[in-house]
């Protein structure tokens, strides 16, 4: 398992867009993916998961693959996220 | 067994008494889901029908996307969202595990499922993030409809005479109703100034907002007692409070036809001042309600009915035969009417949600018509063809810098310019006005004056925007005050400049129409002022009572006041038995 710390930055959080498209990536997934928060787990293929999990602004979560091979992943979610999902930061 | 007589307390939206039978319009309505067991050999049959209930869901969603012109609502990426939550592992997969492992029927699958995630958001405490189990529930209760045959419910279809229960009604939804059929509205949320609440008080029909939970309590078909004047709801009324509300309501009735019978006499001060007292409308049948009620003009009319309840841009025509038929009922009096003032709150078909942090701050009113010339000029051309019918002036809303009259004057220049070359008539001497709610506007005045033909101070805004208060938000709506000192000062001083510079300055917002700020209206100069038409009939006896000599004294001491209740408390002192007598009297 590999995994990766980012912060939430933009000012809406983890809502149903950005969720949304952290669930677009994953879809080309072949083993699990999840974000922890505070050890609490969310299957990143589930936006409503994803959304339970109450991202704010300014929340350190984990990213964590099943699977080495899927780096990729990891790190386009990474991305996505430390950039804001392209939104206000 | 008879049901236990219920009271909710929640706040007045529109006064008025109505008792009839509740009419829920929330899908939540379809909660009560039976359970039964399915039988293994037919399980794969009842996955298949959840399947296909969510493929319906998919297809109206997609359906009612393609139909939602891009330029107007914003809602529809909320609506894609939905789309992509219909598929989500935890509700599909899930609901579809639920039937396979439990043997139960679908709609009750979907339902623990539902409350499953309901939750799952539980203890959320940021508040944003914990509205987002809206959508999820809405989607999931889109699905639940399709299973149970239930259309979701269409409030355009309502047919019966009912009184509304809502946890909160979007402006587009409130305008697809059917307003003859309604008795009466209640919603969860909201709050005097909301826009539910303006509309059900300008159609006359009693409302009563902010009830938090009438939803949860209230089921289709219950008796309930509306009154909208006290802002409290009696849910399956006793015998004995049923003949005290009934009473109360023929009062009502009596009264309001007193008032309306002395509408027609002038609005003139005891000692001789003459004011105007004009009606605001929204809808072209609420012209014979300003008529019938004493208005001598239209103060303020609100033009973004047509744009809200149409798949697209209303075309020229169509807006200039709705202002022409305005204007030739009013014949020679004023009718104003503001450009379009649409905003987050007013574009969102799909109410629940917005994605603009902040739409009272945003891209609304003249910002959105700036940026879209073409929309903005097309009625223009509108509204100046129908000035060749009539008394017409031009009100641009939300105005907070001198550029935005000079780029609005450009826009009205070429459609005027576009129409003497087609040899179109119209009013050449057409007034532009500007309303008055940004407090820069306030600040500005002196130079804006100078710029336009008349002021309009619409109070709403420039109290939400001066004092930072969201008025529909329940937790802070009692700091929405108009006898806010710096807000009595505000619109003194645009007053001051108004007459100093020789422009007409008219009043409309909510505040003209309340009786207590009558004197206060007078002690400052405002003479013309524009209200819903129901409140003219009381706004014009409360004037006939006053005398503007007695306001000079009264003014200076208002001034010396600290804060709105001191305020109040002068105005009650000065004024309080001529108010209740002419509020109250018979």
């Amino acid at each position: 398992m590999i995994s990766r710390n980012v912060t939430i930055v933009n000012e809406l959080g983890l809502h149903a867009r950005s969720a949304g498209k952290i669930a677009e990536i994953v879809k080309n997934a072949r083993s699990d993916v999840w974000l922890i928060k505070e050890g609490e787990r969310a299957d990143a293929a589930s936006v409503i998961d994803m959304l339970a999990l109450a991202c704010v602004k300014g929340s350190e979560i984990t990213i964590k693959i099943e699977d080495p091979a899927e780096l990729d992943i990891l790190n386009d979610i990474a991305e996505l996220i430390e950039q804001g999902f392209g939104e206000q930061v | 067994m008879a049901k236990k007589q219920i009271a909710l307390e929640g706040i007045s939206g529109a006064p008025g008494i109505c008792i009839g039978k509740a009419y829920l319009v929330d899908t939540e309505g379809v909660d009560v889901v039976e359970k039964y067991f399915i039988h293994s050999d037919a399980l794969a049959d009842e996955v298949i029908r959840f399947k296909a209930a969510v493929k319906d869901t998919r297809d109206e969603l997609l359906e009612i996307i393609s139909n939602t012109p891009e330029e107007l609502h914003q809602g529809s990426y909320i609506l894609e969202t939905h789309v992509a939550l219909l598929e989500d592992k935890m509700l599909y997969g899930r609901a579809i595990d639920t039937i396979e492992k439990k043997h139960v029927n679908a709609e009750w699958a979907l339902k623990t499922v539902i409350s499953d995630i309901k939750a799952m958001f539980q203890d959320i405490t940021d508040e944003y993030l914990k509205e987002r189990r809206v959508d999820v529930i809405h989607v999931a209760n889109r699905i639940m409809a399709k299973l149970v045959g239930v259309e979701s419910v269409n409030i355009a279809e309502i047919d019966k005479r009912v009184i509304l229960v809502a946890s909160d009604l979007s402006p587009a939804q409130t305008s697809q109703i059917q307003l003859e059929q309604i008795k009466g509205f209640i919603t969860d949320r909201g709050g005097k100034t909301s826009h539910t609440s303006i509309i059900a008080r300008s159609l006359e029909i009693p409302a009563v907002m902010g009830l938090d939970n009438a939803t949860d309590i209230i089921r289709t078909d219950d008796i309930i007692i509306v009154d909208g004047t006290a802002g409290k709801v009696i849910i399956n009324p006793d015998e004995e409070t049923l003949v005290y509300y009934e009473e109360r309501r023929s009062r009502f009735e009596k009264h309001k036809a007193v008032l309306v019978r002395g509408s027609r006499q002038p609005a003139e001060t005891a000692d001789g001042l003459r004011l105007k007292v004009m009606g605001n409308i929204e809808l072209l049948e609420e012209v014979v309600s300003v008529i019938d009620n004493g208005g001598e003009g239209i103060g303020l009319y609100r033009t973004e009915f047509e744009y809200l309840n149409s798949p697209s841009f209303p075309g020229e025509d169509e807006l200039f035969e709705k202002y022409k038929d305005v204007v030739e009922v009013m014949g020679n009096r004023p009718v104003t009417i503001r450009t379009l003032d649409i905003n987050g709150d007013k574009a969102a078909v799909y109410a629940a949600d917005r994605y603009e942090l902040n739409p009272a701050l945003g891209l609304r009113a003249i910002r959105y018509c700036l940026k879209k010339p073409d929309v903005f000029e097309t009625q223009l051309r509108a509204i100046l063809r129908a000035s060749a019918f009539g008394n017409v002036r031009v009100l641009i809303p939300m105005i907070s810098s001198c550029n935005e009259i000079d780029k609005a004057r450009v826009i009205l220049d070429k459609a005027s310019e576009s129409l003497i070359k087609e040899g179109i008539p119209f009013d050449s001497d057409i007034k532009l006005g500007i309303m008055i709610e940004v407090p820069a506007a306030v600040i500005m005045a002196d130079v804006m004056a100078d710029m336009v033909d008349f002021f309009s101070i619409g109070t709403n805004d420039l109290i939400q925007y001066s004092l930072a208060i969201d008025r529909g938000n329940r937790e802070v709506s009692y700091l929405f005050q108009p006898l806010h000192p710096a807000i009595l000062r505000m619109i003194g001083q645009v007053t001051d400049v108004a007459r100093k510079k020789g422009i007409d300055v008219i009043m409309c917002g909510e505040m003209a129409s309340d009786p207590l700020y009558i004197p206060l209206i007078l002690g400052i100069g405002i003479e013309e002022l524009s209200m819903n038409p129901q409140s003219i009939p009381l706004v014009k006896s409360v004037i006939r009572a006053l005398k503007k000599s007695d306001m000079e004294p009264f003014m200076k001491e208002v001034l010396k006041q600290k804060d709105s209740m001191d305020i109040e408390a002068l105005i009650q002192y000065n004024f309080g038995s001529i108010l209740s007598e002419k509020i109250y009297s018979q």
